[in-house]
């Protein structure tokens, strides 16, 4: 009976083309095409402020690789820089280099007369030389005592103004305002450069040198930064995988289920989430302040570092020990491995590849902190290359992240194009870094 | 199957190699082996048959406490092993799965060469002087898993690329490499085809001459070929132990003659 009446509320539905979608496949199929044009949108909207993140920092950043320079020769006077006369460096360190810069003075009006430029109201042309000049050419005379009293050809950077005017930054109307470069003086540049004494080329020296004064960007480089970074990334990678990955074994493979390790488990995950600032305060409240090690150096940075890493890759080395298929374990149990032989032998290795992704990931995260350096003082001006390790760790140092806040506080509008192509500098290693990982990843891993 | 085969299969008297005494199996609440008794007896293939969750592959992993692998499985009751107690808290549970070999239901080579995966177990305790010792265990080992023909040009290719009768095989004579006086085998034919099927079941029964076999099998044709006893396991109760053909043929418990007409199960 029931089932009569089943029926009939019920009745067998029109049977349907298929050459014709019904309506709720329509609404199904429509549903569907909605979906992916969000998901386009998405994608699309993310690629875009991508691309224009990198293409302004590529623009802006590229100058700082290329630099104006200008060769001059110079007469390296024995009556100015070596009165005595017997070559002594003692003596020669006497004379500073306000000794120096009169000679530089001297090179380029000889270099003026002898092309015969003729600008009216051209005033001080010494200075289209950096400042930076007369220091190079003391320190090349210092190591070379020999070349005093020769002519010498050196290639001096052009001051960053005169930089900026091949560069953009600078025009005729904004050196007609500015009190420290006139429009006579971009003038002279033109007329060097038609005669082949300037020129814009390739510059080493910004991933070499150190940093330079505010009134210097032509002469600032990332040398001390990049040997800082490396210092604390070498650091990091020391304390931080052994401790990490020994502290995930243990957790993962031999820690008894419990409240306390659900406790420990939680906060390693709490961890994670910390403001990286906050380890900057404990690392100047514990490394600096109790242990006193020094402010400013590598030791310092990297163990706050490797504190911010540590759950990274604590999270990432369990997360692949989990995915070590548990047929492995009882295979290598039930031949007779103890715990520890089953874990070294097999599971270790097979979660090799996502560890070393997940170390990798963490250092690079470390590479562009900023926040917590800041706080232990590696934001000082270094001016001096750390020494070797590991008497270099406890050097001063900068670091890439901290140089580029460094450079983007300063007034001169050169320190920008800098901070950008330390920035540039900054993603190739991070990029450099990722590659090995997914190299690392796609050669060690194995199928079972 | 023909029951007269079964009923005139010679069970000749062997001696008892591992005995269980009123085991009981907890996992947290869970009630899940119930005051089992049953001895196993040397050079005897011995099939756990049931219904699936009935508890023959916990209790199977109990006699090499493969269980204390899982932290909420708690053992009660006695297991001996030659007259001596393997959950004594003497016993180190890795020395007893020296003795008490496994092969599991998913055949799980190591993801290394098929030399290493047979090397491996032999390594560790260190049963092999040096390379040329180790070499003619790997290759006994490999024969009397009946795999050696396949291999033997290959012995450093990795494991896994087997096919999975192969895998199997490979892992039967991984397990017996270390010289095991007991192999536990928990379903090992359930992933693998008829014909594997029937190549793992007469490696069963050559093995039967050197070491005591317990196999645990969903299917009663597999018990009823390969086995001389057989226990019937039904709600973690041990309903039915005895001779291979009387349980087939004449079995004495209502459940059992169910469970074997396929009426329950």
């Amino acid at each position: 009976m029931t089932d009569a009446t089943a029926g009939a509320a019920h009745p067998a539905p029109k049977p349907q083309s298929l050459l014709a979608p019904d309506a709720r496949t329509r609404k199904r199929n429509a549903a569907e095409a909605r979906f992916r044009i969000y998901g386009m949108v998405a994608v699309g909207l993310a690629v875009i402020a991508l691309v224009f993140l990198l293409t302004s920092i590529v623009r802006n950043g590229a100058g700082a690789f290329f630099q104006t320079f200008i060769s001059l020769e110079v007469t390296l006077d024995e009556a100015k820089l070596d009165k005595s006369g017997n070559r002594d460096p003692e003596e020669m360190a006497k004379v500073s280099t306000f000794g120096y810069a009169p000679l530089i003075k001297d090179a380029i009006q000889a270099k003026i007369a002898e092309l015969g430029i003729e600008i009216e109201g051209l005033a001080k042309p010494e200075d289209l030389i950096s400042k930076e000049a007369a220091a190079q050419m003391r320190n090349f005379v210092l190591a070379n005592p020999d070349v005093v009293g020769t002519t010498r050809t050196f290639e001096f950077l052009a001051d960053g103004r005169i930089d900026g005017y091949y560069k953009d930054r600078v025009t005729m109307e904004s050196a007609s305002r500015d009190k420290n470069v006139s429009p006579e003086q971009l003038q002279l540049a033109d007329a060097l450069k038609d005669a082949g004494t300037l020129e814009t080329r390739f510059n080493w020296n910004f991933i070499t040198w150190p940093d330079a004064s505010e009134n210097r960007p032509e002469a600032s480089g990332l040398g001390v930064a990049i040997l800082g970074s490396f210092y604390m990334m070498i650091i990091v990678l020391v304390l931080a995988l052994p401790i990490g990955v020994a502290a995930s074994i243990y957790l993962e493979e031999f820690a008894p289920k419990n409240r306390i390790t659900d406790v420990i488990e939680v906060n390693i995950s709490n961890l994670a989430a910390v403001p990286s600032i906050v380890f900057g305060i404990l690392g100047l409240a514990i490394f600096i302040n109790f242990a006193g090690l020094p402010q400013s150096a590598p030791i310092v940075g990297g163990l706050v570092l490797t504190l911010m890493t540590l759950p990274t890759i604590i999270i990432a080395t369990r997360a692949s020990l989990k995915a070590v298929p548990p047929s492995i374990r009882e295979a290598a149990l039930g031949v007779g491995a103890s715990k520890m032989q089953t874990v070294f032998h097999h599971v270790l290795p097979l979660a090799a590849p996502g560890i070393l992704t997940g170390t990798i990931i963490g250092l690079a995260q470390a590479l562009g902190e900023t926040a917590p350096l800041l706080l232990i003082g590696m934001v000082a001006f270094v001016r001096e290359y750390p020494a070797a390790p590991p008497e270099g760790f406890f050097d001063p140092a900068s670091a890439l992240p901290v140089q580029v806040y460094n450079w983007t506080t300063r007034a001169d509008p050169a320190f920008v194009e800098r901070a950008s192509g330390a920035i540039i500098v900054l993603l190739i290693f991070l990029l450099a870094m990722n590659a090995i990982a997914i190299f690392l990843r796609r050669r060690f891993e194995r199928r079972w | 199957m023909n029951d007269m085969r079964i009923m005139n299969r010679a069970t000749g008297m062997q001696d008892t190699k591992m005995s269980a005494k009123g085991v009981d199996v907890y996992y947290g609440d869970n009630h899940a082996i119930k005051n089992v008794t049953v001895d196993i007896e040397d050079k005897t293939v011995t099939a756990f048959i049931g219904p699936s969750g009935c508890g023959k592959s916990t209790f199977l992993r109990c006699l090499n406490r493969m269980n204390d692998t899982i932290p909420v499985a708690r053992v009660e009751g006695e297991i001996t092993l030659d007259g001596e107690n393997i959950y004594d808290a003497k016993v180190d549970p890795v020395q007893l799965r020296a003795k008490v070999g496994m092969v599991f239901q998913k055949p799980n080579p190591f993801p290394k060469s098929i030399y290493d995966n047979i090397a491996y177990g032999p390594r560790i305790h260190g049963l092999a002087r040096n390379k040329s010792e180790l070499d003619d265990i790997v290759e006994k080992s490999l024969r009397r898993g009946a795999i050696w023909d396949e291999v033997k040009d290959r012995l450093d290719a990795p494991g896994t690329g087997l096919s999975g009768g192969q895998q199997q095989r490979l892992c039967i004579a991984r397990a017996i490499a270390t010289e095991p006086e007991v192999l536990l085998m928990d379903e090992p034919c359930s992933a693998l085809d008829p014909i594997a099927t029937s190549q793992v079941e007469e490696l069963i029964d050559e093995l039967r001459q050197n070491f005591s076999v317990v196999i645990v099998t969903h299917s009663m044709q597999q018990a009823a070929r390969v086995s001389q006893k057989t226990a019937f396991f039904h709600l973690g109760d041990l309903v039915e132990f005895g001779e291979t053909g009387q349980i087939f043929t004449n079995p004495h418990d209502p459940r059992t003659e169910s469970y074997i007409t396929g009426r329950i199960g």
